[in-house]
């Protein structure tokens, strides 16, 4: 029976049409305006590559690229960590408590960013005030006000939000490792660590690669917990990639410049994508 | 002590610290929603002495919560129910005529999913803003847009194990292609769409960047962009800002006391698949 063709560009029109308007025309033309000196309102001049030279030189945007590369690191590292911890927890028993636990540590993922930042921002001003002065220890005087406790602030909050997230993904493999095999180890005398080591692990490694590219691009394109938590202060020392285009797009109006930058971070975030994928299909295969 | 009641031991204490650990952030603000704007800077950690109400109206009153809430609910579901329409429709299309253009297309939505929303902002806002389109009817667009990728993925995975004999049937019974789809494949397709449901509800409901590029104007905020206002004028009034956050909150965790197997789900075949 065969599909007619008319009918078939009629069913895929909507989403053809909304591509092309929403992220293939605004592609394009972003390219182009990333070599002019648009500022929002009309282009006055075509500057070539100017934009992308000045780039190299712009300290602030060579510092947010600094700053959203180390927030993740160390949270795709606290997070990975975490988040399997909870998923190894969590599928030791499968009664109401488990699912309470889980119920719990995936709480914060639905949450919008600006809302869980509000959060932390009291929990680091004024709770971890009234800690100090319990505690009297140092560490939890005046954060958000210095670069470093506002980088791990950052991580703080989305290590929180995402571990959740992460566990997740690894129940939905662990899940898949057949019962048989870890009885069969038990009854050959394997321990809990023996059994996670050479019977869980390699079976989920495959969640590994998912996990770790997938935190680190929703890392990269952390926007509304930035804005939220910190603003980027003090002086703009925790902005990361994401604000620093939109406060050259549309606060300085600079919008050609901001492009040029969006590009960069496109090919950065593009190829984090594509690196993942090559691993995933390369394990694939080697299975 | 066997070896079995240790591990239930070591189950319930760790599980039951990190839970609390976990959720302590929620409880602190609930508890400090109740104090009095003094009492939350002489005494953030403690409950209550004297509990007080009072933050609660005057915050449900500016955060105008009665007409964000509605606003939500109108973009959330408007850009659901398109996404949900127009996806799953052309995921069927894709998978029930194979060909190198179907594979083609096919792939321009994978590499499409490269692109973050940041790469194409500036002149997405400029395009639509020439067409006069910053309002709802252009957001939800620009959701579909954004989404249909990942929700053509997961439609065309699920469309693959129906059988392409239960279109045939229906085709010699006198059915069109539009009925088929609507009225065989589109209740087949109801764990999918459940999915697609959630994911982008997540995601609609809690967006802040893009509807506050397109949809920011008095009587058209969303909770978060509401949110975001009013702490701005209140964040040295911690009580009004706390009551703000948990009206903003009670929404969505109410809904995910309900649905929580669904949201679970959702997550987890959105990742993986």
């Amino acid at each position: 029976m065969k599909f007619k063709q008319s009918t078939y560009w009629l069913f895929l029109l909507p989403c053809l049409l909304a591509i092309t308007f929403v992220i293939i025309v605004p592609f394009l033309q972003g390219i182009y305006y990333s070599l002019t000196d648009y500022n929002g309102f009309q282009i006055s001049s075509f500057v070539g590559f100017d934009n992308y030279r000045r780039l190299f030189t712009d300290q602030n945007f060579l510092n947010s690229l600094r700053f959203t590369a180390g927030f993740s690191i160390a949270s795709i590292i606290g997070i990975n960590v975490i988040g399997l911890a909870f998923a190894l927890l969590v599928t030791q028993k499968s009664n109401k408590v488990s699912t309470v636990f889980r119920t719990i540590y995936f709480m914060p993922n639905l949450i919008g960013g600006i809302i869980l930042g509000f959060i932390w921002q009291f929990i680091f001003i004024r709770a971890f005030d009234g800690l100090a002065q319990l505690t009297g220890w140092g560490i939890f005087s005046d954060w958000l006000a210095s670069t470093r406790t506002g980088f791990w602030g950052l991580v703080i909050l989305f290590v929180w939000q995402m571990s959740g997230y992460i566990m997740v993904i690894y129940i939905s493999f662990l899940n898949n490792v057949p019962q048989e095999l870890l009885e069969a180890s038990t009854i050959d005398g394997a321990n809990a660590w023996q059994r996670f080591r050479h019977v869980k692990f390699p079976l989920i490694a495959p969640a590994f690669t998912i996990s770790l590219f997938l935190t680190l691009s929703n890392a990269f394109k952390v926007y509304d917990q930035n804005m939220a938590l910190t603003g980027g202060g003090p002086f703009g020392s925790t902005e990361m990639v994401t604000m620093n285009i939109y406060n050259s797009a549309f606060m300085t109006r600079e919008m050609g410049y901001a492009q040029a930058k969006a590009v960069i971070f496109l090919v950065i975030v593009a190829t984090i994508s594509v690196i993942q994928i090559y691993f995933t299909r390369k394990r694939e295969v080697d299975l | 002590m066997n070896g079995k009641s240790y591990s239930r031991y070591s189950f319930m204490i760790i599980g039951g610290l990190t839970s609390l650990l976990w959720i302590y952030p929620f409880y602190l603000v609930i508890v400090n929603s109740f104090k009095t704007r003094g009492e939350i800077f002489t005494s953030p950690l403690n409950l209550p002495i004297d509990a007080t109400l009072a933050n609660y109206p005057v915050a449900f009153a500016r955060l105008d919560f009665i007409q964000s809430f509605f606003n939500s609910t109108i973009v959330t579901a408007g850009s659901i129910a398109l996404i949900v329409f127009c996806t799953s429709m052309a995921a069927y299309a894709l998978s029930r005529r194979p060909s190198k253009t179907s594979s083609m297309i096919y792939f321009i939505f994978a590499i499409l999913m490269l692109v973050p929303f940041q790469s194409i902002m500036i002149p997405l806002i400029a395009i639509f803003g020439k067409v006069d389109m910053l309002n709802r009817t252009g957001l939800a667009i620009m959701y579909l847009g954004l989404g249909s990728s990942l929700a053509i993925f997961l439609y065309f995975g699920a469309l693959r194990g129906i059988p392409k004999a239960l279109d045939e049937a229906a085709i010699m019974d006198g059915c069109n292609r539009f009925q088929v789809y609507w009225y065989i494949m589109f209740p087949m397709l109801k764990s999918t769409t459940v999915t697609v449901i959630v994911l982008n509800a997540i995601w609609f409901w809690n967006d802040y960047l893009l509807p506050s590029l397109v949809i920011n104007r008095a009587g058209m905020h969303t909770i978060p962009l509401r949110t975001f206002y009013f702490f701005g004028e209140y964040s040295r009034q911690w009580n009004l800002a706390l009551a703000g956050l948990v009206l903003a909150i009670i929404p969505i965790i109410i809904l995910y006391m309900f649905l929580q197997k669904y949201i679970i789900k959702g997550i987890s075949d959105g990742s993986v698949k």
